[in-house]
């Protein structure tokens, strides 16, 4: 084990790779020269060169389709998005061609690539910069998305979804990139896609979440232990594809879920969830399911406003009182 | 005008109800809205309540007759209104459209009438209440979580007697935790009162409730719809008991058994519970207020039931000396008739044959059977120490039509607190 930062366990992984797959390659905007505008990819163009560390020009549309391009015809790109809000522009190339191709070529185009790049908020980067993006990705067949909460998962995560033949969409985040962990030291420590992790166990109460609200779900699970509730969070990892057996074994356990995640409420991921555990788990339930988002609202720009917007640590814990009836 | 009063739909799915009184007598001036009778649905009773003025001038359905829903059951009209033409159809469905009649109201619309405007009284438990669910006030909704109806459902608790403490009186899983924990703490409930000492049986007519019960479940799982209820019984204190009765019995030489105490337990059981003591018939319920206990006995190429009749009214001694005997001879097949027929209730011990849990078939019209299996040294957790103790499983399968879940599991809850304290067989 190593400890490293988020930023490092990825940079790790595209190295490990690219050594490991000539066909592997990284473009993007200033993923080169600059080493990615979060150094992510710091010190990949001395060691690879310019053929497989490329710098883009800022236009997200035509890179990404170039890629999709480069997919088809048998490489295997690592597109990296500044950020996924910027993507929107791409977002034609991933769900019209990526997503599709495999079906429409009735299985004679895989598409092996990933994009990869943080979402959701950081701090006062307004409306149009502070989107949880995964579920216009995980909405469309034909998409894999992976949300990463820690080093090791960035890890092995990233590394399964470059082996993968399908398209993925990788989503960091912001203020994940600076978070410290263990690491793995192994080559070939590779996480397969569609397996949860428990990242605490409890029996009273579940937390189900993803990506950067992991940790916010940690928080809480800390605060409820204080009031001797004890939570399961369960870290789905992958949101395409979904780890159900693990859904419902916690659901099965302590039979009153929260679902908490960074994006809007209105068909979002935890929309999809809270309809799959009812269908499946009717039985199990002794309360109704409860969603802690993001307020279904443009993100504010004013800071006190924004704190208010974004899911806490208290607002999981208010959603666990109530589904535990206290 | 003439109104015709029609057996109105009183709940959701009832098709017939039964008058259980008039509350307006013929002769008796009526106000519309005035309440003319008491109606006992398939889930409550409710009022009818009078839809036109004037005078009930007849009633056809007397209390205690029943009626499908669209009937006409009596007639208000003016004083010296002729009627004959109503009159005329007594009892008969209700025609699909009679000209002399202000505009009918839908079944469906009727219905939330009287439940929406009148006081929670207005659904009053009938008589034999006891086994109607509170909640039937609620307009038979129970609210309850998902998990604890199942929970309920599997540990036997009847969720309609749950108080809920969830939001709005949701009725939650630690809810069905506490009511089952609460039952099991409970004192062993008062005897029933029997009808009328003598009596070999009393015929308690079927409520409209009872008949939907039994309707609905035969349609599910056969004519005998079977369900199961076990209970794990520590018999340590049966085994005791048995060793002073047996050294007390020695000098006249006799030895009684475990499953001979089991029987007069049994047969104690069922005079509390005297729902468990009976027979389905079509139309009524039939309670004996005798027990008479079918103790299966294998036979070669076959089995049968020699029946210790008025067990409950016998020692254990008689019981022992009694099963002996007719086993005896019904192994030489030598029985009379009547010494295996007109149990009430059957008894069936595997556990001498290594069997430890069973389910039996029920004989009908007997409404439950007790399968019983060997003791079993089992390791027990008895006050945070795991032990070895002597345990007994029994499964009682039931005749839904007759027992509900919480019935089938209070006898059993009775019959284990007997075997697990045999004094309080004497109770």
């Amino acid at each position: 084990m190593a400890l490293m930062t988020y930023r490092a366990a990825l940079n790790e992984a595209l190295r490990e790779e690219m050594q490991r797959d000539p066909d592997d390659f990284l473009m993007g905007e200033e993923v080169a020269e600059y080493d990615g505008a979060y150094k992510v990819s710091k010190g990949l163009l001395d060691e690879f060169g310019d053929k497989r560390v490329v710098d883009s020009p800022i236009s997200e549309l035509g890179f990404t389709g170039l890629c999709v391009g480069a997919s088809m015809a048998g490489l295997r790109p690592v597109v990296e998005f500044m950020t996924f809000n910027f993507a929107f522009l791409a977002i034609d190339q991933v769900i019209n061609n990526a997503a599709k191709m495999y079906y429409m070529s009735d299985g004679q185009f895989p598409m092996p690539i990933v994009f990869r790049g943080p979402t959701g908020a950081a701090l006062q980067l307004a409306a149009q910069h502070s989107q949880a993006c995964e579920t216009y990705y995980s909405h469309a067949p034909g998409c894999k998305v992976v949300t990463p909460a820690t080093p090791a998962d960035a890890k092995g995560l990233l590394k399964a979804s470059i082996r993968d033949n399908d398209p993925v969409a990788f989503m960091e985040g912001e203020l994940l990139y600076n978070v410290k962990g263990e690491v793995p030291e192994d080559d070939d420590y590779v996480i397969p896609l569609g397996v949860a992790d428990l990242k605490n166990e409890g029996s009273d109460v579940s937390i189900i979440t993803h990506g950067k609200m992991v940790h916010v779900a940690l928080q809480a699970a800390a605060k409820l232990d204080k009031n001797n509730i004890s939570a399961d969070v369960l870290d789905l990892r992958t949101i395409r594809p979904l780890d159900m057996d693990a859904i419902l074994e916690t659901v099965k356990k302590t039979n009153r879920v929260v679902y908490l995640e960074e994006g809007w409420p209105y068909a979002g991921t935890g929309a999809q969830i809270v309809s799959m555990i009812q269908e499946e788990a009717f039985d199990y339930l002794d309360a109704p399911i409860l969603r802690v988002t993001q307020a279904d609202i443009p993100m504010p720009y004013a800071k006190s406003l924004e704190l208010l917007a974004k899911p806490s640590a208290d607002r999981v814990v208010e959603a666990c009182n109530k589904v535990l009836y206290r | 005008m003439a109104t015709k009063v029609h057996m109105e739909a009183l709940s959701p799915t009832m098709e017939e109800g039964q008058l259980v009184q008039w509350l307006k007598a013929e002769g008796d001036a009526i106000a519309n809205g005035d309440i003319l009778a008491e109606i006992e649905t398939d889930k409550a009773t409710m009022e009818l309540v009078a839809r036109g003025e004037g005078v009930l001038r007849k009633i056809f359905l007397p209390a205690g007759g029943t009626a499908e829903v669209g009937s006409v059951i009596g007639v208000i009209a003016g004083a010296d209104e002729d009627i004959s033409d109503i009159a005329g159809v007594s009892g008969g469905a209700a025609p699909a459209a009679s000209p002399e009649e202000a505009a009918p109201v839908p079944a469906a619309q009727t219905l939330p009438a009287p439940a929406a405007s009148a006081p929670p009284a207005a659904v009053t438990a009938p008589a034999a209440a006891a086994t109607l669910p509170v909640s039937a006030s609620n307009g038979g909704r129970v609210k309850a979580s998902p998990l604890a109806r199942r929970l309920a459902d599997e540990m036997g608790v009847d969720i309609d007697r749950v108080p809920g403490s969830g939001p709005g009186g949701r009725v939650v899983k630690r809810d069905v935790e506490e009511a089952k924990a609460s039952g099991v703490a409970a004192p062993v409930a008062a005897p029933a009162t029997w009808a009328s000492d003598g009596a070999e049986y009393e015929d308690i007519p079927t409520s409209q409730m009872r008949k939907a019960i039994a309707k609905r479940l035969v349609t599910s799982i056969g004519p005998v719809p079977t369900f199961y209820l076990t209970v794990d019984v520590d018999m340590g204190r049966v085994i005791e008991a048995r060793k002073s009765i047996n050294a007390m019995l020695e000098k006249d030489g006799l030895r009684v058994s475990i499953n001979d105490i089991l029987l007069k337990a049994m047969a104690a059981a069922l005079r509390q519970h005297p729902n468990c003591n009976a027979q389905w018939h079509d139309g009524f319920v039939r309670r004996f207020n005798a027990v008479h206990l079918g103790v299966a006995v294998a036979i070669e190429d076959g089995l049968i039931t020699p029946v210790i009749r008025n067990a409950h009214a016998k020692g254990i001694a008689q019981i022992s000396a009694e099963v002996r005997e007719l086993a005896g001879r019904a192994r030489e097949k030598r029985l009379l008739p009547d010494e295996y027929t007109g149990s009430t209730f059957t008894v069936s011990n595997l556990g001498m044959l290594g069997i430890h849990e069973f389910t039996a078939i029920i004989n009908p019209p007997e409404s439950g059977i007790l399968a019983v299996g060997g003791i079993v040294e089992t390791p027990v957790v008895v006050d945070g120490e795991v032990t070895v103790r002597p345990r007994m499983r029994m499964t009682m399968s039931c005749d839904h039509r007759v027992i509900d879940g919480a019935q089938g599991a209070r006898f059993l809850q009775t019959l284990q607190v007997m075997l697990e304290e045999p004094t309080a067989i004497l109770l």
